[in-house]
């Protein structure tokens, strides 16, 4: 049995934004680091997107040698305090632990998010700056994937500068993935000024492509190579009859809202209405995400989602703490008409049931439409959780990016090269909504092929 | 954190501010805003670019006063501080895509209501700047509220003006200009409308009758200006779009001006809440 971990219990936590994992305390940690069995085939590994030795790492854990478990770690992950906390680890690492088939798999992502607050608290140095080579790197979006490129090529001697369209650094995990789930000042912000202390400088207000081209980059202000780490913000609506009505929201207007601006304490100035009865239409991480905040604002919340719950693709732990905090769900249910009043309010949905038939190729179940079964139920709240696609700007103001039919921008899957001479790019604006851990891992071997370039590049 | 280097009231409540925002004035062109951070709590505000100086890198822009964050806005003074300035955002007019060749025969008609004088300033001048022909329309309450009336007249165009009280110009509305300028044989290629929704609205329905091709300036309510939150969708010609990414400006006669508006008041309760927590305003 996993050594349990400490949460905050429902009543307080619906009434705060506080976190709700508490995370473990040393001796939990040591006590859970003790259940690996080191095994040879080590599927954890394997199953890892960026493939952390795990059996190692927890190895110096079993030996209280914390330091050496964060040398292993930030080999391979650079933000293990954030990745630990939002991975889906029961489709990773601890979907391959042996210990899983029969029991319960050895907790890796708190073991892993432990270690990264270890760091993190004891203002550890894990980094061995290389000596300055003074030529200047351009990263452009400070979300996890610029983030991870920006501190490998700092580590690397390069001076980094990131451009942010947004007032504050972070990407989705400060305008979107709530403060419930991952603290801001605790954990992002504190990877933030790690990141100045490896001297890399932050131009927030900078919309690329806008404010200056990618082009200026080069010819201007004398940067010799660009990451491009935009990510994949631009929400996608139903196309349904009544989406513009006053009320409904994409997850990302409601989340930037409460998150990014704040809305939901009064000295904010930011405004954040939310009515009685909430529908969030969704069921990944961003879904559960609006949900749970919308229930933290005081309403009751509804997941109306048109698969069951067994194909929901929000992590296992999201799904649970939802359902702990009284979200209700509405699977097989597929929403045709929003309908508002004469003011243009939102009043209610027109809904649709669903059953699902066969397979699709990648293997998921397809929805169908049960004929006939239209019903209509009040809320005053709709917000839509039906994914997104990667930001337009860059794409839209440089011709010589390559973009594919999904607007995501064309790149050699190994290094991140893009079309464009000296312009590398990954994350979600490469992939399409993805997760962090791959957007950290597309930075990481971004900035590798960037210092390969570079070297190579005589002048 | 970009400083206030110049203050104006143009009128009672509406304020000229000159910020030091180089990068942005760099890049900025006609038909383009910015999005506004006053300080640590405040809301992001879209505000149009009004003018720029490339040389000393300054941006102009207009505020005028109506809520909470303006109302802060319209209390800071030269020498203080705005902590975020973001921009240039949207896409620039459609004619700074023209050359001077294309552009040479054209014949321009600029409507402006209240406030929106200012965001037809910089667009007026760029194409006076080219010798392009332009007639501008500006309509307001009462003579006070008409702004930047001498400063478009010094770019080399006729200025028409009308107030609902008759004060200035002609008794009556900026609609019943056009209406005149046009049976007087006046011919237009286009024209701008920049100001209060209803407003676009109306001169849209008379030019469509007309049969002048209109742009519009859309003031949708945004968070983050950069395609991001959706808070801005609009439906132009039965299609939805973000005026932030794919405007500010639409074609006038394809807008759903009465979605603008209801989508516009979203947040009226709250925003009164908010006007009467943040006390009383007494910028002016
Ligand atoms: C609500 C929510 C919950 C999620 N939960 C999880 C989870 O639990 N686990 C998980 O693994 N993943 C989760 N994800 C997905 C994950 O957050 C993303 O895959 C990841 O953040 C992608 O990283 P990125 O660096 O590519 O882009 P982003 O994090 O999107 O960052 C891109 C940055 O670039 C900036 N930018 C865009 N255009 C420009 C420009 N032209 N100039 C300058 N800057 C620009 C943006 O403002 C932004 O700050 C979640 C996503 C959301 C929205
Ligand atoms: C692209 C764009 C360019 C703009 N350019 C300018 C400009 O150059 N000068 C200027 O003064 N304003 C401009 N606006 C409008 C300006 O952004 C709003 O007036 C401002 O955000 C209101 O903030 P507030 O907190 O003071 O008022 P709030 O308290 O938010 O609102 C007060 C009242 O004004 C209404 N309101 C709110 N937002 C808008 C809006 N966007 N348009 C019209 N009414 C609104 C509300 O319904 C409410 O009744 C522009 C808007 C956009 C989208
Ligand atoms: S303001 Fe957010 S998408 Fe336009």
């Amino acid at each position: 049995m996993r050594v349990p971990v400490k949460e905050l219990k429902v009543e307080e936590r619906i009434k705060c934004f506080d976190e709700v994992c508490l995370g473990y305390s040393e001796e939990e940690a040591v006590l859970e680091a003790s259940r690996c069995l080191n095994c040879k085939s080590a599927n954890c590994v394997k199953k890892c997107p960026v493939g952390v030795d795990i059996p190692k790492f927890i190895e110096y854990i079993k030996k209280r040698e914390f330091e050496k478990a964060a040398e292993i770690i930030f080999k391979y992950n650079s933000l293990p305090s954030i990745c630990g906390r939002v991975c889906p680890q029961e489709i990773q690492c601890e979907g391959g632990c042996v210990l899983g088939k029969k029991g319960e798999a050895v907790a890796i992502g708190k073991l892993e998010r432990f270690i990264g607050d270890y760091v993190l608290n004891n203002d550890i140095d894990v980094f061995k700056k290389e000596p300055k080579k003074n030529k200047k790197v351009a990263v452009v979006g400070s979300g996890p994937a610029g983030l991870s490129c920006a501190s490998t090529l700092a580590i690397l001697g390069y001076d980094v500068t990131i451009f942010e369209a947004l007032h504050e650094a972070g990407g989705v995990l400060v305008y979107g993935i709530p403060e419930f789930r991952l603290p801001k000042e605790k954990i992002v912000k504190k990877e933030i000024e790690n990141l100045l202390k490896l001297g890399v400088e932050i131009k927030t207000n900078v919309i690329v492509g806008r404010t200056v081209t990618l082009n200026q980059l080069f010819d201007e202000l004398g940067y010799e190579a660009v990451f491009i780490g935009t990510g994949a913000g631009l929400p996608k609506f139903m196309g349904i009859k009544g989406e513009n009505a006053n009320g409904v929201y994409s997850a990302n207007e409601f989340l930037t809202r409460a998150n990014l601006m704040r809305a939901f304490l009064d000295e904010y100035d930011t405004p954040l209405k939310i009515g009685k009865r909430v529908a969030v239409i969704g069921g990944g991480n961003v879904a559960m995400d609006a949900a749970r905040t919308a229930v933290r604002l005081g309403a009751e919340v509804h997941i109306i989602y048109r698969r069951t719950e067994d194909e929901m693709p929000a992590r296992l732990e999201e799904i649970h703490h939802a359902k702990e905090e009284g979200v209700i769900f509405d699977v097989l249910t597929n929403p045709v008409e929003i309908l508002a009043d004469e003011n243009g309010w939102v009043k209610g949905m027109v809904l649709r049931k669903m059953e699902l038939k066969g397979v699709d190729e990648s293997g998921r179940r397809i929805p169908v439409e049960v004929e006939g079964s239209d019903y209509v139920e009040e809320f005053d709240t709709v917000i839509m959780a039906i994914g997104t696609v990667p930001n337009p700007i860059i794409s839209y103001t440089t011709s010589e990016i390559k973009i594919n039919n999904k607007r995501c921008i064309v790149v050699e899957e190994d290094t991140g090269k893009t079309t464009m001479e000296g312009v590398y790019a990954g994350g979600d604006a490469v992939t399409g909504a993805a997760t962090v851990i791959l957007a950290m891992g597309a930075g990481k071997r971004a900035a590798y092929a960037i210092d390969h370039y570079l070297s190579n590049n005589n002048n | 954190m970009y400083k206030i280097i110049e203050k104006n009231f143009l009128a009672e409540n509406i304020v000229m501010f000159k910020i030091k925002a180089p990068m942005v004035a760099k890049s900025a062109k006609p038909g383009q805003f910015v999005i506004v951070r006053i300080d640590e709590k405040g809301e992001r505000i879209p505000l149009t670019i009004c003018d720029y100086d490339r040389s000393l890198g300054t941006v102009s822009i207009v505020v005028q006063v109506v809520g909470a964050s303006t109302c802060k806005m319209a209390k800071l003074n030269q020498g203080d501080y705005i902590l975020d300035f973001a921009g240039p955002l949207g896409n620039a007019s459609e004619f700074v895509n023209l050359n001077e060749e294309e552009l040479k025969n054209k014949k321009y008609l600029f409507v402006a209501g209240g406030v929106g004088a200012a965001p037809i300033y910089p667009q007026v001048k760029y194409l006076r700047q080219l010798g392009v022909y332009c007639d501008v329309i500006i309509g307001a309450r009462s003579k006070e509220l008409v702004i930047l009336k001498e400063d478009i007249e010094k770019l080399g165009c006729r200025v028409y003006i009308s107030t609902d009280d008759g004060s200035l110009g002609i008794r009556g509305r900026v609609t019943d200009l056009v209406k005149k300028l046009v049976e007087e044989g006046n011919t237009y290629d286009e024209v701008v409308a920049i100001g209060p929704v209803v407003m676009m609205k109306f001169v849209s329905m008379l030019t469509k009758e007309l049969n002048i091709k209109t742009t519009v300036s859309l003031n949708s309510i945004m968070v983050d200006g950069t395609g991001m939150c959706g808070a801005c969708r609009v439906t132009v010609g039965g299609q939805t779009k973000f005026t932030c990414t794919d405007g500010p400006e639409f074609d006038g006669h394809l807008v759903d001006y009465d979605e603008v508006i209801k989508r516009q008041n979203m947040f009226r309760d709250e925003e009164v809440r908010r006007m009467h927590h943040t006390s009383e305003c007494s910028c002016f």
